[in-house]
């Protein structure tokens, strides 16, 4: 695990609050919550108090951030600890460069990206640069492996790196100009760099593709078979019985011309009533 | 090679418009309506039935994740979570699909959420993942405003869906610990059971899936279990995105069918190995925690969950590392041995301490600064950590160093040989206890 700590003192500044404007997206992110449970917006909001500060953390902010949503400061140091996005030092004015090392970056030439960075930039990572215009950092992976080598500066990944192209990339920066983002050895994404080979067929653009699923007319079948109170067709797939409705009796047939938003929501409640019984743990693992 | 029609994900390389009404045209939220109307146990038996398995590495089947949450309602309300935290070194696949196709993981969450009787789905975008995450909500908002999704929507099923992001650390990527982030903790896995789909999201039923998995359900259900089953092998059965890296000719994330030949994959999408064929050295077929596998097993290596299998390795996410014979396999698995003890959540002992011992020994070996008897006393250890833990990322550190020994122990011993032949004025030794 990485360890990590809050800057001294003596870098830290005297206070921290949200621009008004920043309150007020607080506010919203807030509300994605159910009451009670707005801690749950605490990497959002550090996240933005970190972009409103200039690319770092700082304890006041952790705590402003604490208040707000009623946490208690240690809470929120921990997040910002354990959370490796967050900068607990200030980092470069014009530019915080990120340099993916992982494997496959490393694969592609990240050594030689961060060779560029320690000569210009400093010899350490998470070190001002003399003027205080950058400073850089190895991340672990940060996701564009197809197109490695990368770095990733603010919000904007630059893909498909040579040192050359990260030279005149500083080079923009340090004339506080916004370099163009993307692959930067004319791909398109991550197509390959020749050209793409597949998804060439117009069909799949021009709306033919609609209406035509096998799929949905199955869907219709089963409606169909359910309006007539008929037994729902028999599942293709195995153990399905358990899960099937009951049929509705014969004698009591359901209304033919239900409103449809109303049969959504029976459809989706079918089982309420049924008694409860035990649901078979998933195996264990990773997320599927 | 799979047909263009087949293909899900028709605009993986933002060519065309992301939007909703680019969306329309390709085909998305076509008769949803008619799908939501078909009922809740239709549309399970009908993901079972394609035979879809999970798309985030551990390849359970999809369907049958969704009928494990409550048939009835206890007055807790359900929780649909989407993962979109891919952060494994090599896989980059789920990307393409948040900033180029996100109206398909958009349908996904309202299906899926119904057909677990959720109202509200959360999607965690990893933190890194900044304008991907910003054309996703793009498209959330452009559902809302369609009515698609929201309250009073036009499918009669309340759903609301909320993005929400992470702040970089890869162990959120456990549906557990991604949990634990969304309330607001640290990203710390939790004991199971009790399992998610009991007790997850504070405290109510909550499936995690896979963006992958969500994003393909709507098409499956709306072109038939049958269509999807057909492509590919039994029970490795439908469509999947590559991620190709390293080195070959032309990287890219594409869509083909699972079971295609790791050849084939490599010669008609990554262009051929940097150097031709032959200057194979290994690959690593799903991401940064699969075992390698070395060239001569490559020639005929299926890829999909049983291929990768019997080689033993895994699929995982199915990114594709590749590596030419430029490549320094030690220092390459010592870079992952890194990252696994750099992304630990430091909660169990095994993988706190073992991942950076790991490391450290691996990191002597790229050198040759090691002993011989010292490679099975790693491969111990890796066997130490495997298992021993909550979650599974002990056993995803493990797994890549036991895959080097086995497949290029005699590369270890000649880099220690070649050491021991020169003379070196050995650093002095910091012992080192913990991290």
């Amino acid at each position: 695990m990485s360890v990590r700590r809050l800057a001294p003192k003596e870098v830290q500044p005297e206070s921290f609050a949200f621009t008004d404007e920043n309150l007020a997206w607080a506010e919203k992110a807030i509300a994605k919550f159910p009451a009670g449970r707005q801690a749950s917006a605490v990497i959002p909001l550090l996240m933005r108090a970190q972009e409103q500060a200039g690319g770092w953390v700082s304890e006041p902010a952790m705590r402003y951030v604490g208040d707000m949503l009623g946490m208690a400061p240690i809470r929120v140091y921990e997040i910002a600890t354990f959370y490796t996005q967050f900068q607990l030092q200030p980092v470069g004015r014009k530019a915080h460069i990120q340099v993916c090392g992982t494997t496959p970056c490393m694969l592609k030439g990240a050594e030689d990206l961060m060779k560029v960075c320690k000569k210009r930039i400093h010899a350490e990572p998470f070190h001002l640069s003399e003027n205080g215009d950058f400073s850089w950092e190895e991340v672990e992976c940060a996701g564009t492996c197809t197109n490695a080598p990368m770095i990733q500066v603010w919000k904007d990944v630059y893909e498909d790196l040579t040192p050359e192209d990260l030279d005149k990339i500083l080079d923009a920066f340090e004339r506080g100009e916004k370099p163009a983002t993307g692959p930067q050895n004319g791909r398109h994404f991550s197509a390959p760099v020749t050209g793409q080979a597949t998804l060439t067929s117009a069909e799949l653009y021009d709306g033919s593709m609609v209406g035509k699923g096998a799929g949905l007319a199955l869907a219709r079948e089963a409606i169909a078979a359910r309006a007539n109170g008929e037994a729902p067709a028999a599942a293709p797939a195995p153990a399905a019985a358990a899960a099937a409705p009951p049929a509705p009796p014969k004698s009591d047939p359901a209304p033919a011309a239900a409103p449809p938003a109303k049969a959504v929501v029976a459809a989706g409640n079918a089982d309420s009533e049924k008694p409860s019984k035990p649901v078979a743990p998933p195996p264990g693992g990773k997320a599927d | 090679m799979l047909a263009d029609k087949d293909r899900i994900f028709t605009n993986i390389y933002g060519q065309h418009d992301w939007g909703l009404q680019g969306a329309l045209k390709r085909g998305s939220w076509d008769g949803t309506k008619t799908i939501l109307e078909a009922g809740r146990d239709w549309i399970i038996e009908h993901m079972k039935a394609s035979g879809l398995r999970g798309r985030g590495g551990a390849g359970f089947p999809t369907g049958l994740k969704w009928s494990f949450m409550p048939k009835n309602n206890d007055g807790r309300p359900h929780y649909l979570v989407v993962n979109a935290d891919e952060s494994e070194p090599g896989t980059c696949k789920d990307r393409e699909i948040l900033r180029h196709d996100p109206h398909h993981l958009v349908e996904g969450c309202l299906i899926a959420g119904f057909a677990m009787g959720a109202h509200t789905a959360y999607i965690y975008v990893r933190g890194e993942f900044i304008h991907e995450r910003e054309n996703l909500q793009a498209a959330v908002d452009q559902a809302y405003e369609a009515r698609l999704i929201g309250k009073n929507n036009v499918h009669g099923w309340d759903f609301d869906i909320y993005v929400h992001h992470g702040a970089g650390a890869y162990i959120c990527g456990e549906e557990t610990a991604l949990i634990e982030s969304l309330e607001g903790k640290k990203g710390q896995p939790r004991l199971k059971p009790p399992f998610p789909a009991n007790v997850g999201l504070y405290g109510c039923p909550t499936t995690v899936n896979n963006v992958e998995s969500i994003a393909v359900a709507p098409t499956i259900l709306r072109r038939g279990a049958a269509w999807f089953s057909a492509i590919g092998r039994p029970n490795n059965v439908g469509t999947k995105l590559y991620g190709i890296s390293g080195h070959v000719n032309t990287p890219c994330v594409v869509e083909d069918a699972m079971g295609i030949p790791f050849k084939e994959l490599i010669e008609k999408h990554g262009g051929g190995v940097r150097g031709g064929w032959d200057n194979l050295l290994a690959i690593i077929p799903g991401g940064a925690s699969c075992p390698i596998i070395p060239a001569d097993q490559c020639a005929d290596l299926i890829m999909d969950f049983d291929g990768c299998r019997a080689v033993k390795s895994s699929l995982g996410t199915a990114g594709v590392l590749v590596m030419d014979k430029s490549t320094d396999v030690i220092k390459a698995i010592a870079r992952i041995s890194y990252f696994f003890r750099h992304e630990s959540c430091g909660q169990c002992t095994p993988c706190r301490e073992g991942t950076g011992w790991m490391w450290r020994v691996m990191d002597r070996m790229v050198a040759g600064r090691a002993q011989k008897r010292e490679i099975d006393l790693l491969l111990q250890v890796t066997t130490q950590v495997e298992g021993h833990t909550i979650c599974a990322l002990g056993d995803a550190a493990a797994w890549p160093i036991q895959g080097l020994i086995r497949h290029f122990r005699p590369e270890i011993e000649k880099r220690i040989d070649q050491y021991a032949a020169n003379p070196h004025s050995d650093p002095v030794p910091v012992p080192v206890a913990a991290e």
